[in-house]
Parts: C-alpha cells; structure tokens; sequence
C-alpha cells in the first residue's frame, strides 16, 4: 500500500525531511542540513523553459544545416559542418569517439530540446501528453551529458592551435550554436521539475 | 544537534530519485520491485549498491588514466614526418610556444580534473566504509564539486574531433585520433558514471549510526 506524502520533501543528498512551505516568487528552498537545492519557485516557469525551447529548435537547425568553421590556407577553402568531426573519426575506425562526441554535442541537446517541447506544449493546452514520466526521465537524464559548451571551449582551443598555420573562418552555424548554449542554459534554468511533476496525480492503489 | 535527526530512511519513507515524491512501502512490498506510484521510476532507500559500484567504477577508471596518459592522443603527418601527442606533449607545446592560458586550460581539464575526481571520489568510499563522521558537510561539498566539474574534460576530445575536422584534406598535413583518445573518452564517461551512482547520503548515514551507538 502507498500512501503518497506530498507535503513533505526529503533533500536528495543528506535524506533530512523538510516540509513543504510555499515560497515568494524567484526563491529557493535549501537543505537546512546539508544546503542542497530542495526546489524552487520561478516566474512562469513552462512558459518560459516552453518559450526558450521553441528559439533553441530553431536555433539547433539552423546550426545542424549551415558552415560551421571553414579553414583557409594558401587559396584552399576547406567547410565543414557541426557533424563533419564525427564523420572524420569514424572514417578512422574511431567510432566509440565518434559516438560519443555525437551524442554529447549533437544528440543529447537535441533530446532535451524536444523532450521539453514534447512536456510543456501539451501542458500549456492542459493536456498530459502520452507517457509523459518516461519522456520526463529521460529529458531531465540528458543535462549532464549535453555539452556543447564544453564543445565551445574545444572550438575555443584548437583556433589557437591552428592560427600560426591557417586562418579558420567562423560560419553561420558557429554563432547559432553559441545562441543555442545560452538559451538551452536559460530555458533548462527556467524549467522547475516539481512544477512538471505536480501535474501528475499518484496512483492510489 | 545531538539527537538523532528525522531523515525519510528513519521515518520509513522512501524518495522518488526521479521526482522525489515520498513514499511509504507497505509490508507486501520489497524494495527494488517497488516503483514510484508517481512517475514509475523504481524505489530504492538509497542508490542500489552504490558502494559496490562506485568502486568498480573507479578503479576502471584508474586503470584507463595510464594509457590515455602515455599513448598518442593525435598523430599528425605531414610532409615529411609523423608527429605524436599525448596529452602532456600538447601542454608542453602550448607553454614553450608562450600561450600560457591555453597550456593551463588543457591541463586542468584534461591532467588536473580527472585525477581529482578519481581522489575526491575514492577518498569518499573510504570515508564512508570507516563510518567517518568528519565534517560530512564539506565532503558532500566535495561530492558536488566532483560531480559537476567531470564534464570539462571532455575539452581535449572535442580539440581532436575539430582538428580532425579541419584538417582533413590532407593539402598539408592529416591528423587522427590516437588511442590516448579512446582511453582517456573512457575515463571521462566512467567517472561520471562513478559520479551518477554514488549516493551522498551514505555520508550522513553513517553519522547517525555513530550517534546511536554514542
């Protein structure tokens, strides 16, 4: 037999139980044990992370379809795109690495993006859309493996590495994946999970 | 403080890891079979077999850092010769060419925060397995910080992967990954794995035991 306690919440990294009290706008409730993050209270949290999501789709786009660095050397122009590395390497029989960098740059920000689509626009019409804890689960298991800033960083390095020996040219792709960082950022801090989990009722059995 | 404090375990309640509803098991229920009444997740009172797990974890990941330090992460060939790099190499090269705060950049993520994580991570298997009670505050601090800065290492992954990208013509040189890589992937993914199935209760669990037997 469950009997589902919503009014009392226990902190995930110390197990202390802590009531639920309601909190002003934009505060955080924290662990008075340890000073985990219990939850939040954001402005318009859906609307917001609904919002920012719908931006980063596009701008996931247009990153995946446009030049992304192009190199120049003695006349030579050589393009590539976001998914040319990973071509490249499983070309060389790397393909665990090229697996993983197209999961963690590409595939992993694209299950958050639509997981989140997926979540808040049926919500936003009150519906519960179909399997929602699975898709949930899943959405909210991707954060610590989207890394695109990481990836920036990476870009970051071997510009340096490469500016003695050739001029590298940034293309559209490279700004709209820059945007997509921030707004993946914003809309992942905007989303509070309660708010998502609270609209689904506990199965009494 | 010296009373034992009201944790969900002391109150037989159970979180939700996923969207942590309490719940409290009835006596027809095993923990493990159980599942979350909200979102289906399974219960557990802690992560299953952190301890167990996490230690396997690392000392995978202990014995991937050698290689992924000592074998080639790219190997570049270009007209004449046949270049090799391991990660060290690279930092070296950066700090003799004078870009001091790329040779940093890529020691501290690629050299520096691996291996912190693997010691931060170890020293808090131990701690917990001697039942320490030493200042669990700042060793869940610890676990934080280990967990959320792991991600950063994947830098020298992605500097390959670009490299290759860019370089690939083969007009004036060819790059390709090296083993190094690989092994050193491995590391990055395994510790956060490590990471994931640690569970930093276990860190208070053992200061209420040694409050009960004071």
């Amino acid at each position: 037999m469950f009997y589902p306690m919503i009014s009392l919440i226990a902190c995930h990294e110390c197990d202390l139980l802590h009531r639920v009290q309601p909190l002003p706008e934009g505060g955080t409730a924290k662990c008075t044990r340890c000073g985990a993050l219990l939850y939040r209270r954001k402005r318009n949290s859906l609307d917001r992370s609904l919002s920012m999501a719908l931006a980063g789709l596009i701008l996931f786009i247009l990153c995946n379809t446009h030049p992304f660095l192009a190199l120049k050397r003695e006349g030579l122009v050589q393009q590539t795109t976001i998914i040319t590395g990973v071509q490249e390497l499983y070309r060389q029989d790397m393909w665990g690495l090229a697996l993983l960098v197209l999961f963690t740059s590409i595939l992993a920000p694209l299950i958050q993006l639509s997981g989140m689509l997926y979540v808040l626009l049926p919500l936003k019409f009150n519906r519960l859309p179909w399997m929602l804890p699975v898709v949930f689960r899943i959405q909210q298991k991707m954060q610590p493996w989207a890394m695109m800033e990481v990836f920036m960083l990476g870009i970051l390095v071997s510009l340096v590495k490469l500016a003695k020996t050739a001029t590298v040219v940034p293309g559209i792709a490279l700004y709209a994946f820059v945007a997509l960082i921030f707004v993946l950022a914003a809309a992942s801090a905007s989303l509070e999970p309660g708010v998502v989990w609270e609209k689904l009722e506990p199965i009494r059995e | 403080m010296n009373s034992t404090p009201i944790t969900a375990s002391n109150a037989s309640l159970v979180s939700c890891h996923t969207c942590h509803l309490l719940s409290r098991l009835g006596p027809s229920q095993t923990i493990g079979r159980a599942v979350c009444p909200r979102c289906g997740t399974s219960l557990h009172r802690r992560k299953p077999n952190s301890i167990a797990r996490t230690w396997a974890l690392i000392l995978s990941a202990y014995m991937f850092y050698i290689p992924a330090n000592v074998l080639p992460v790219t190997v570049v060939t270009s007209l004449h010769k046949v270049q090799s790099d391991t990660i060290m190499s690279g930092v070296i090269y950066f700090m003799k060419t004078g870009m001091w705060p790329i040779a940093l950049v890529i020691f501290i993520a690629s050299i520096f925060v691996p291996i912190m994580k693997l010691v931060t991570l170890t020293y808090l298997l131990v701690s917990i397995q001697r039942k320490s009670s030493w200042r669990p505050h700042d060793r869940t601090r610890l676990y934080r910080i280990a967990e959320v800065v792991g991600r950063w290492s994947m830098v020298d992954i992605y500097v390959v992967t670009i490299l290759v990208a860019l370089v690939k013509l083969g007009a004036w040189a060819t790059i390709k990954a090296g083993p190094g890589a690989v092994f050193f992937a491995a590391v990055v993914v395994i510790t956060m794995f490590a990471a994931m199935s640690f569970d930093p209760r276990l860190i208070w669990d053992a200061m209420e035991s040694n409050l009960q037997n004071d």
